[in-house]
Order: C-alpha cells, then sequence, then structure tokens
C-alpha cells in the first residue's frame, strides 16, 4: 500500500523543493529578528546591561580588588573610600568584590532555570500538543496544580526538601516556570500541527519524535526565545528574593538577595549597605526587561503595530 | 450558567487533588524520617515501628495520603514538632495578618492601576504615556524586598512619618493599625500596579478600535461617555482574569513583604518553619495558601462568567 501512494508522495516533494531555494535567498527571518533586536535602542542597552554583568561575573576573580569572603578586621562598616571603593560590610568584607562575585549566582540560576525549565517546559508542552488524548490531559492537569503554587512557595517546598543554596533554587525555580513555558509551547504545537508541512513530512514517512524536532519545534523557537528571555528576568527576581529570605546562596559566598537580606540590621547607621546590590540587580532585571520588550517587538512586529 | 458553575467545579477537582497531594508530599520529601525525628536518636528499632504505626507511616503512600485528607475535612492538620501546638491553631493567629496585607495590596493595585491605565491609553504616544510607560518598567526592575528596604530608610528612618515594621491590631488603635499597614501594602500593591496598569491601557487601546465603541462615538456620545459606559467595562473583563493569576504572585510577594516589615503573617510561619526542620507547620502554611488561591480563582471565573454579558445573554 505503501508503495502504491511513493509516487503521488514524490510528486508532492517535487512541487514543494523548487521553493526552498528562493526562501534562502532573503536573510534567515530568525537573524533578521536578532538584528532587529541589536538595533533597537532599549534593546542595545538591555544587552550591553547584561553583557557587562557577565563579563563582571566571570572575571570577577580578576577585576576584583579583594577576596569577598576575606574579613578586614577594624575596618567593618566602613563608608565608600579610596581603599574600598563602596566600603565594608559589618564583618569588613570589601562590598565591591561581594557586589561583582554576588553577579554569579544570579546569572547561574537563570541560565539554569532556561535550561533545566525551558527544557523540560518544551518537552511536555511538545508532547501535550503532539499526542493529545490522554497525555495532553494528564500534563495539563499537572501543569494546573503546579500553577496553584506561588513560586516563591514552589521554592519553600524544593528547599524544605533539599536544603537552602543557589542548586536547589534554580531546581525550585525551573520547576516553577515548567508549566509557563509548556503552555506556550503547547499552544505553538497546536497551532503548527495541522499546517501543511506538517503533513508533508508525515506523508514522507517521518516519525513523531522526527516531526517533532525537526520540523514543530524550529518553527516554534521565535516565540519561545521572547518567553525564554522572560523567563531569565524572572529566575533573576526569585533567586534574589529567595537568597533574601535566607533560602538561596549560604554565607560567606555572596549573592545580592543575601547581601540585602544582612543589610537589614544596619540601615538606621549605615543604609549604603542596601543600596548598591540593590542597584545592581535592578540594573540587571532593567536589562532583562528591556531585552526582552526589544526580542518581543523584533520577533512578532505584528502586535507592536497593531492598533496604535 | 448553571452548567458553566458546575462544569468549572468539576475543572478544579482535579487541581485540588494535584496540589493537595504535592503539599502532602512535603512531608516525605524530608531527608530523614519524621518518625526518627520524633522518637530522638536514641530510640530502639521497636520503638520507632511503633511510632512509625502509630502515625501511619508503614501505610501506602496513597492511602496516608486520604487519611489525611480526612484528618483535614475535620481541621486535624497535624501538630507542630517543635511546639506541639495544633497548626490549625497556629494558623487561626497568623493568616489574618496575611489576607489583611494581600487584600489591601489588591485594592491598593487597582486605585493605582486603573487611574494610570486610562491615562495612559488616552494619551497614547503622548508626554503623558511615555512618562507612566517609563515609570513602569523602571518600578517593575526593582524587586519589592528592595523597595521595601528603601521605604523604610526614606519613610520610616529618615523622615519618621510611619513605623518600620511590625503590625498593630489590637483593635483599639485604629489610626495605627492602618498607619502600620500603609508600606508593607503599598509596597506589595505598586509592582501589581505596574503591571496592571500596562495591561489596562493595551486591552483599552484594543478596545477602541471595536465596532462597538465607533458606533457609540458615531451616536454622538461624549469621550467621558465612550470611555466609561462603553470601553471600560469592557476592558475591564480580561483585567478580573489576570487579577486572579497575578493573586498567586501576590501570595508569594505578601511572603516576601512579610519578612522585609516584620508582618506577623503565615509567611514568616513557614520561614521558620523551614529553618527549625518543623515540616508540619510549612504544610499547614502551604495548605492555606494554596487552597487561598485555588478558591480565589474559581470565584474570578464564576464572577467573569456573571459580568460578562454573552454569557449572561446566552443563557436568557
Amino acid at each position: 500500500m505503501a508503495v502504491e501512494s511513493a509516487p503521488e508522495l514524490a510528486t508532492a516533494a517535487h512541487r514543494i523543493r523548487p521553493l526552498a531555494p528562493s526562501v534562502r535567498k532573503s536573510p534567515h527571518p530568525l537573524n533578521a529578528a536578532f538584528v532587529r533586536t541589536w538595533r533597537n535602542p532599549l534593546g542595545f542597552l538591555g544587552l550591553v546591561i547584561l553583557g557587562l554583568l557577565v563579563f563582571v561575573a566571570l572575571a570577577a576573580p580578576l577585576i576584583s580588588p579583594y577576596d569577598p569572603i576575606v574579613q578586614h578586621q577594624g575596618k567593618e562598616l566602613l563608608g565608600p573610600s579610596a581603599g574600598f571603593w563602596l566600603g565594608t560590610d559589618e564583618l569588613g568584607r570589601d562590598l565591591l568584590s561581594r557586589v561583582m562575585y554576588g553577579a554569579r549566582p544570579s546569572l547561574i540560576v537563570a541560565l539554569m532555570v532556561v535550561a533545566l525549565g525551558g527544557g523540560l517546559g518544551i518537552l511536555a508542552g511538545l508532547a501535550a500538543g503532539y499526542f493529545g488524548g490522554w497525555v495532553n490531559a494528564l500534563i495539563m492537569r499537572l501543569f494546573d496544580a503546579l500553577f496553584a503554587f506561588p513560586p516563591i512557595l514552589l521554592g519553600f517546598v524544593i528547599i524544605a526538601a533539599l536544603g537552602p543554596g543557589t542548586t536547589q533554587v534554580a531546581y525550585a525555580i525551573a520547576l516553577a516556570v515548567v508549566p509557563t513555558l509548556g503552555r506556550v509551547a503547547r499552544s505553538l504545537v497546536l497551532k503548527e500541527r495541522y499546517r501543511d508541512y506538517v503533513l508533508a513530512a508525515r506523508c514522507t514517512g517521518a516519525g513523531s519524535v522526527r516531526v517533532m524536532f525537526l520540523h514543530v519545534l524550529p518553527n516554534a523557537v521565535s516565540p519561545m526565545i521572547v518567553n525564554l528571555a522572560l523567563i531569565m528576568g524572572f529566575s533573576v527576581l526569585a533567586e534574589a528574593s529567595l537568597a533574601f529570605l535566607g533560602l538561596g546562596t549560604q554565607p560567606p559566598l555572596p549573592s545580592w538577595g543575601a547581601m540585602l537580606n544582612e543589610s537589614r540590621a544596619y540601615l538606621r547607621n549605615d543604609p549604603w549597605m542596601a543600596i548598591c546590590p540593590g542597584v545592581v540587580l535592578a540594573l540587571l532585571l532593567l536589562g532583562l526587561n528591556y531585552l526582552a520588550d526589544a526580542l518581543r517587538e523584533a520577533f512578532d512586529p505584528r502586535r507592536v503595530n497593531a492598533g496604535f | 450558567m448553571g452548567r458553566y458553575v458546575l462544569r468549572r467545579l468539576l475543572q478544579s477537582i482535579p487541581v485540588i487533588f494535584f496540589s493537595t497531594f504535592l503539599v502532602f508530599l512535603v512531608i516525605h520529601l524530608i531527608p530523614g524520617d519524621a518518625a526518627a525525628v520524633l522518637a530522638g536518636p536514641n530510640a530502639t528499632s521497636e520503638a520507632l515501628a511503633a511510632i512509625r504505626q502509630d502515625m501511619g507511616l508503614d501505610q501506602p503512600l496513597l492511602v496516608q495520603y486520604f487519611v489525611w485528607v480526612g484528618h483535614l475535612l475535620q481541621g486535624d492538620l497535624g501538630r507542630s514538632t517543635l511546639s506541639g501546638q495544633p497548626i490549625v491553631k497556629l494558623l487561626q493567629a497568623r493568616a489574618p495578618a496575611t489576607i489583611e496585607l494581600t487584600l489591601a495590596a489588591m485594592l491598593l493595585s487597582m486605585l493605582i492601576a486603573v487611574p494610570l491605565g486610562i491615562l495612559s491609553a488616552t494619551h497614547v504616544r503622548g508626554r503623558l504615556e511615555w512618562l507612566i510607560s517609563t515609570i513602569q518598567s523602571l518600578w517593575l526592575a526593582i524587586p519589592n524586598f528592595w523597595a521595601g528596604i528603601l521605604a523604610i530608610i526614606i519613610f520610616s528612618l529618615i523622615l519618621r512619618w510611619l513605623p518600620p515594621g511590625g503590625r498593630v491590631a489590637d483593635g483599639t488603635d485604629l489610626g495605627g493599625s492602618i498607619k502600620s499597614l500603609i508600606l508593607p501594602a503599598t509596597t506589595l500593591s505598586l509592582y501589581l500596579a505596574a503591571g496592571l496598569s500596562r495591561f489596562i491601557k493595551f486591552n483599552l487601546l484594543e478596545v477602541f478600535f471595536d465596532d462597538f465603541v465607533r458606533t457609540a462615538r458615531a451616536k454622538g456620545l461624549s469621550n467621558t461617555a465612550v470611555m466609561y459606559r462603553h470601553a471600560l467595562r469592557n476592558a475591564m473583563l480580561p483585567v478580573i482574569t489576570i487579577l486572579g493569576v497575578q493573586f498567586a504572585s501576590l501570595l508569594g510577594g505578601t511572603v516576601i513583604i512579610e519578612s522585609v516589615f516584620s508582618w506577623p503573617g503565615v509567611g514568616g510561619l513557614m520561614l521558620d518553619g523551614i529553618s527549625n526542620r518543623d515540616y508540619a507547620v510549612v504544610q499547614g502554611g502551604l495548605l492555606l495558601l494554596v487552597l487561598l488561591f485555588i478558591i480565589i480563582n474559581l470565584l474570578v471565573d464564576l464572577t467573569y462568567a456573571l459580568v460578562d454579558p454573552r454569557i449572561r445573554i446566552g443563557d436568557a
């Protein structure tokens, strides 16, 4: 039977093929969108902020003036000075060095969440959208249940079980973003699933996995990129919040959220301890928000132009 | 309408099942074993087994879950391993503070967001819209706990207008109660308000180009009448749904803001529970907040059905 329908398939494939070269002549839509992001002033600003903080996090051992956990005795709670540009904390540790090293947990957690939560969410969403039926029902109900947990509380659950720490925080936030990304992925798959190119791929004998990953997924990439950028901002905020509650990166290692928590006992006389980590944290969040906005405009120009 | 309510109620059953099961699992995720903690380090294996049997820990997980739900329905959430007090009592003492703060923040965020949303929609592409949206995007980048710390520095320590933390709730000092609520509720509401006003603006702009608005304009209604009687009503419908969804992040935010302002709510109870390894307390707090979230969302969906004229007309 398969043999009988083969000539028809061949002609179908033949009809599709001549289109391909003409499509390739224009720049790849993904690249074009990235160029648009880069040229967007706020998007550019976002990229610069992100790039700068990534550089600081990576180069911290080379550029930080002191070791972030070394306590300079007799130099506790100093204001900004030539020796300590941002002053020192209650244990005499250099605040500038701690702010520099503090970028690490934020960025590591954001990356881990995008990889873990994004990967898991996209897989689950793909499966739910592609297979439908009971797979879909089960996955969607699980998403609903996860949605019922405010992300911070999901963090409580995971940290109650695994104990506090940077990695545990990343697991918790990753779990919290799975339903969000999963639902987006599912809706994209549902949109693509009955398109002609999917039908064509199936007709050529491609299996479910092949169709899902080689055909459907690439077409769902651009909306996902915008969502992943939003997720990064969310992760940075959630990491800082959990660290602020004492559940994230453990002392003596610095993280911005934990530094803000430590500053609370000294607000009356040493408010700058609460200023520096907050400023860089807000800067990173601002950069990620701008980047996400620019990506959204670049990938979906219709949304921005519609109705204005 | 009746059928919709029934369907929505049935839909929430699996969500309640899965999420309460997850809450139930908290106790079982603990490294180590609740019986071992209770029995102490020198317990014999017989004593341990007896405690396990006593606590029902030797039963299959699903059986334990239903036993737990049974207790729960009788208002029994177990006792704190640390203080021995019933969890329900602890929650009763803390829940009013959390609910008060959350509701105050929600109300306040609507009071801020609706006028801002209308202003930026009516001044779209103007200087005012630019100003509002710039402040919004800056504000969305400020973590609420940092905003809280800055608010304490400015309004409590420098200006000395408001108390830096704590909750006054003895019922006699209303002024003091409101004063103690202002900083935490405002801090909590602003983040939500920034997102909400943006959402309201986009909805209004979408509605502005709908046929019914054009009709209303064409029949000579004033701008205000078109705005409030036609556009705003329709633009607010999705806002109700968003409020329900945002309630989850608001609850999460409440937990953090409670910590910033030493607000004696459920969040602090749970944080203490985590640091003391008193997991029954964590479980109780989680259960309360998650059920609160599910109920609010159920109510939101039902109100939506009630408010949306398309459903009303469809029913009549």
